[in-house]
């Protein structure tokens, strides 16, 4: 199934720039390995840092900077990649990057509960001023009303979700700025898993968050 | 192509670039590994100056990412991208690293769960020889505010923020202009491409 919604251009700049902080870099990365358009969008976006590169000021180099540098490389034994690739064909809901944060595929992740059959699994990325989480969200189940104060991206990994008016499917990028008051529901067909990264935590409308209304009619 | 043992002159062209990065990852090639040095070293040094204060911080980031090169020489494919572009996301990887103390997240051609191209309008449409003249060309073709504008985003670690109070522009303004010359940018790659990117 082809993907429909897509990171903006600005993110892809920023990703390529590398001015792109290490959560929100973490959800263009992974949407990069599903979706090549994107990818053909990146390689134009690095040739310009290529280009520019090429076209840099030459600082003055000291002496034996190059002896010294494969000095170095001469001390450093040789990494051998010992760990077997898997194999091809191998069914992975999450694509690396997300697999190494999450600490593996969603079969043996150490969710949290959020009520309602809602979890979610916080996952680590630095010094971001952003939050990124796998949010596991029950077929048919809605995640709360909820506002944030900066950009929201989500991404979808398994299932699907509705929301705004468009539905989300695996690939999918949703972008929501601070102005976005909404509900997204799972679709009906199987749980949705996504990541979702956030510029600040999340505030609910509604003190309990409510998670386990059931979503029928749709 | 040239024989990447033989070191040209001054300004080896991105064939020569390509075959001595090729020649790294296939065979060790110190000499070409060297001709790489002599031209990248001192560019990545003064865009590593861009990010860090001490000189001593600079060439320590210089060395880590021609260790990088050398080890990594063998991912290089001359189709995909150009050995500029490709030394570039090395080092800006590595400034990440090392100025930020961030990890960076990259996509994994070789993971089973990654989607390759299929057909027509994948990155491979056009080749790195089109995009990297497009881009050349495109460059060439913006108003002095737009190019410093994409220079700022690409050659210091400033948020839009940062460069729209540097230029004494709305931030908005600042998004708009970047958003503005890449599109300008892809236009003229889809152009190129038939419309397919």
């Amino acid at each position: 199934m082809s993907i429909r919604h897509h990171v903006g251009d600005d993110l892809i700049v920023a990703y390529a720039t590398g001015e792109l902080e290490e959560a929100a870099s973490l959800i263009v990365a992974t949407h990069m390995a599903l979706c090549p358009q994107c990818r053909a969008a990146l390689a134009l976006a690095e040739t310009v840092g290529g280009t520019l590169i090429e076209s840099a000021a030459k600082a003055d180099m000291g002496d034996g900077e190059f002896e010294a540098l494969m000095q170095r490389i001469d001390r450093v034994e040789p990494v051998s990649p010992s760990v077997p690739a898997p194999a091809r064909g191998e069914a992975f809901v999450l694509p690396q990057p997300l697999r190494d944060y999450a600490g593996g595929d969603v079969g043996g992740l150490r969710w949290r509960s959020l009520g309602g059959g809602v979890r979610h699994l916080p996952l680590a990325t630095g010094t971001s001023r952003a939050r990124a989480r796998l949010l596991y969200i029950p077929a048919g189940a809605r995640v709360p009303d909820h506002g944030h104060r900066g950009l929201e991206l989500t991404l979808v990994l398994a299932g699907s979700f509705y929301d705004q008016g468009a539905w989300f499917r695996r690939g999918d990028v949703e972008e929501a700025d601070a102005t976005v008051e909404h509900q997204p529901v799972a679709g009906p067909e199987e749980p949705c898993i996504c990541l979702a990264v956030t510029d600040a935590p999340l505030r609910f409308r509604s003190l309990i968050p409510r998670l386990a209304q059931p979503f029928l009619g749709i | 192509m040239h024989d990447p043992a033989i070191p040209v002159g001054d300004a080896p062209g991105p064939d020569q670039l390509a075959a001595w990065l090729v020649s790294v990852g296939d065979r060790r090639d110190r000499g070409a590994f060297e001709a790489l040095f002599r031209h990248f070293a001192p560019r990545l040094k003064s865009y590593f100056r861009r990010f860090g204060d001490a000189d001593g911080r600079a060439d320590e980031v210089l060395q880590e990412t021609f260790a990088t090169i050398w080890s990594k020489a063998h991912l290089y494919d001359p189709a995909k991208a150009s050995a500029a572009t490709w030394i570039f996301t090395i080092a800006r990887n590595r400034r990440i690293d090392a100025f930020r103390r961030e990890r960076r997240p990259e996509f994994d051609p070789q993971d089973p769960a990654f989607v390759p191209e299929t057909g027509p309008g994948g990155e491979d449409f056009v080749t790195v020889r089109e995009r990297t003249e497009i881009v050349a060309a495109a460059l060439a073709g913006l108003s002095g505010e737009q190019s410093e504008i994409l220079r700022l985003s690409f050659f210091e670690d400033q948020s839009h923020d940062a460069i729209a109070h540097r230029l004494g522009l709305p931030v908005g303004t600042v998004k708009s202009r970047i958003r503005l010359a890449y599109g300008h940018l892809r236009a003229r790659l889809a152009a190129q491409s038939g419309g397919l990117l």
